[in-house]
């Protein structure tokens, strides 16, 4: 019988950042994106979740520590970003749009080497209480 | 007397520093605020004004032209915005949110049309963070 459970960790940074293409001229980049595209800058609390599902472990009753997961999140991902320019302060968005999809693709690539590899990883990222992500996508 | 809110939002790039001081004391008073190249939230402004409801139409303000005169006077200069950089009305002032809920009372109240007054500015910066704001010294 299948037992897989889901456990969720939700944290949460607070950094700058704007959508722009550098391959394309001002006009087109706010054509496109708006005014996420504004030179100086905006912002965004920015509210994550973090899924693992897996079989809870017979000895401790975890599919994850979520302490671990609390850490591991802490020191992977809010130390990176919160605070931040994602565009200027950050080595993942130096060449890389920090769009919210962006944004969930690279929290998954920082976080799944450190996570067991029989748990499937989630992350649901909210740029706004209205705008959210998630990936992968089911 | 009823007490009317409405709630609006804007996205907008802050950071908090004193030109007169130096980088580090800058660090030490503001911590991670103080980042040179700016952080940012998701603002959300509730604007309580108060009345009578008026015998004709039974509103205090009709609430839909209250967040009309919201968006004009505050929250389209604000939104996807740089508090330091872009906005006239925190032009020379430290961007924090005590002086921006002072700030927004000046821009907004003097847009509404009596007998209506303008009662309490909530302005949330974080679910943990936020300051209100009566009017007055």
């Amino acid at each position: 019988m299948n037992k897989k459970v889901a456990i969720f960790r939700k944290e949460h940074f607070n950094a700058a950042h704007r959508l722009f293409n550098p391959a394309w001229d001002d006009k087109t980049n706010t054509q496109v994106f708006g005014k996420c595209a504004l030179p100086n800058y905006h912002g965004h609390n920015y509210e994550l979740i973090v899924k693992i599902v897996g079989e809870p472990d017979e000895k401790t009753g975890y599919v994850m520590d979520l302490k671990e997961l609390s850490d591991l999140i802490e020191e992977k991902i809010i130390e990176r970003f919160d605070h931040k320019n994602l565009n200027l302060d950050t080595e993942e968005f130096k060449n890389l749009n920090p769009t919210a999809e962006n944004i969930a693709i690279v929290i998954y690539e920082l976080l799944r080497p450190h996570i067991n590899k029989e748990k499937d990883l989630q992350i649901r990222l909210y740029e706004t209480p209205r705008n959210f992500v998630e990936y992968p996508a089911p | 007397m009823v007490y009317l809110t409405r709630i609006e939002h804007f996205n907008a790039a802050h950071k908090l520093y004193n030109p007169n001081w130096s980088k580090e004391k800058n660090d030490e008073v503001f911590g991670k605020c103080a980042n040179e190249n700016w952080h940012g939230h998701n603002f959300e402004l509730y604007v309580t004004i108060k009345g009578e409801p008026d015998p004709d139409t039974g509103f205090v303000f009709d609430a839909r032209k209250l967040g009309v005169l919201i968006n004009e006077n505050v929250t389209e200069k604000l939104d996807h915005k740089n508090l330091n950089v872009d906005v006239d009305f925190m032009k020379d002032k430290l961007c924090s949110i005590e002086n921006l809920v002072t700030a927004i009372w000046k821009e907004l109240e003097p847009h509404l049309p009596p007998p209506v007054q303008l009662h309490c500015l909530k302005l949330i910066e974080t679910a943990k963070i936020y300051v209100e704001y009566y009017g007055g010294k």
